[in-house]
């Protein structure tokens, strides 16, 4: 038996909201329950109550507004995997779907509870947030739009408040000329936490680059972009030399740890080489 | 405080209404109801042992709350078939000898039909990225494989859906 708490199932977003603006002690919104369930049994976490989001299919599948791409917060890691406009629209995110966990985790697990887990090495994160990616919060006093490289303050926090539901991501339609991707490196290639991850995206202009986004999962507190690698990539050609020296800077911005699954030396390592191959391989493919 | 809700589900094409605790998930109800033919490996959604289709997607069954599986299907390995009528899966699972201590089975069968409903001819990489949820420690997966290999490959020749 899993400790007790209080089961809320709204019925529409607003009924959510609702109940999520009520004192009903610690609150968690549930959805696929592979965070919030599990941390309850490990007792990691204890909670008086949960919301759970199960009846609202309006918070899943991708939609697109004013030149924007929408994903829903409770679509699944698996929609990611096979719906494949999701996987036109953001390559790199898709990709780090396929990586994700297990089969029947992915059935269930939600691109928001594995933002909101905050965890430095979430799969999801770094691909979302070289999208440039933006968090849509939802409470009863209104809408609130967080970037999501600013979501979180430190290592498993995130700014969402207590009455507040994540309900979407949103970002820029990325420029036709454009590539995404994404590379986990991990002991396994099925159900396994990151030793580190590297999302790239690139975007180029008359053989120039236009945008360079890079994003490192589980070198540090939290995901984090490297602008100052960004910056020496943007607004040239991209050689090879110069693709060495922004693989090198990536190197030497992260601040991972040693732990069970790698040192931080090789992690260090790791991100010289994953940066400097995603970003080659992302070049050759617009130019 | 735990809450109380009346649920109503088919297993196995069985219908069950009840009461239930909102902190008990769906693999204590099954069990509970006498469907122990879904094993309780981890609780925590690593290894697969409690996977069944819920209307017809495999779930791990100790991460579904049991409230939440109010007015769903589940389906359940012995609800895919029986001794005396196997489902292919079970029978090249015999055939093949993919089957050694066992407890991993249940779930393994389960998250292979889900496998051959999405890619009724599965190749060596769907079938690692169908079976990723599900952990075998005897078998080393060799003969797992030729098995769901064998059951596509019957299933083809019988003309029939998984």
């Amino acid at each position: 038996m899993l400790p007790e708490f209080d089961l809320v199932e709204p019925r529409t977003l607003g009924d959510a909201l609702k109940v999520m603006a009520e004192d009903g002690g610690k609150t968690a919104p549930l959805a696929g329950g592979t965070n919030v369930l599990v941390d309850l049994r490990t007792r990691r976490a204890a909670y008086d109550r949960l919301i759970s989001l199960q009846h609202l299919s309006e918070l899943r599948g991708l939609g697109a507004a004013n030149g924007q791409i929408i994903l829903g917060a409770r679509t699944t890691l698996s929609d990611l995997v096979y719906d494949r406009r999701i996987g036109e629209a953001a390559p790199g995110l898709a990709a780090a779907a396929r990586v994700f966990a297990g089969a029947m985790v992915r059935n269930v697990a939600t691109i928001a509870g594995n933002v909101c887990s905050a965890s430095p090495a979430a799969d999801l994160v770094p691909s979302l947030m070289t999208l440039g990616a933006e968090v849509v919060l939802q409470s009863t006093v209104g809408e609130r739009v967080v970037p999501l490289d600013q979501f979180y303050p430190g290592v498993h926090q995130t700014v969402r408040r207590n009455n507040e539901l994540v309900t979407s991501f949103r970002w820029a339609r990325r420029p036709e000329r454009s590539a995404q991707n994404f590379y986990k490196l991990a002991l396994r290639k099925g159900d396994a936490i990151a030793v580190t991850s590297v999302a790239v995206l690139l975007g180029a202009e008359r053989g120039t680059c236009t945008i360079a986004r890079i994003a490192l999962g589980a070198v540090a507190p939290t995901v984090m972009r490297v602008p100052e690698a960004e910056r020496i990539l943007v607004g040239g050609v991209l050689t090879d030399a110069v693709i060495e020296k922004a693989a090198s800077i990536a190197a030497e911005a992260c601040r991972p740890i040693d732990d069970i699954r790698a040192s931080a030396e090789y992690r260090c390592h790791a991100v010289g080489v994953l940066v400097r191959r995603l970003v080659g391989q992302a070049w050759q493919n617009i130019c | 405080m735990a809450t109380e809700k009346r649920i109503a589900l088919e297993v196995n094409g069985r219908r069950h209404e009840l009461s239930v605790a909102s902190n008990q998930t769906l693999l204590d109800l099954l069990r509970e109801l006498g469907y122990v033919d879904v094993k309780c490996g981890c609780e925590k959604a690593d290894c697969g042992a409690c996977a069944v289709l819920m209307d017809g997607e495999a779930v791990d069954s100790c991460i579904v709350l049991a409230a939440m599986a109010d007015g769903r299907r589940v389906t359940t390995v012995t609800g895919l078939g029986t001794p005396e009528k196997p489902h292919p899966l079970q029978a090249a699972f015999i055939e093949n000898g993919a089957t050694q201590c066992g407890y991993c089975i249940p779930g393994m069968i389960v998250a292979a039909k889900a496998l051959l409903d999405r890619h009724p001819e599965p190749t060596d990489a769907e079938m690692r990225f169908g079976l990723s949820g599900n952990l075998c420690r005897c078998t080393g997966y060799t003969r797992i494989f030729s098995a769901i290999r064998e059951a596509a490959g019957a299933l083809k020749a019988k003309g029939a859906r998984p």
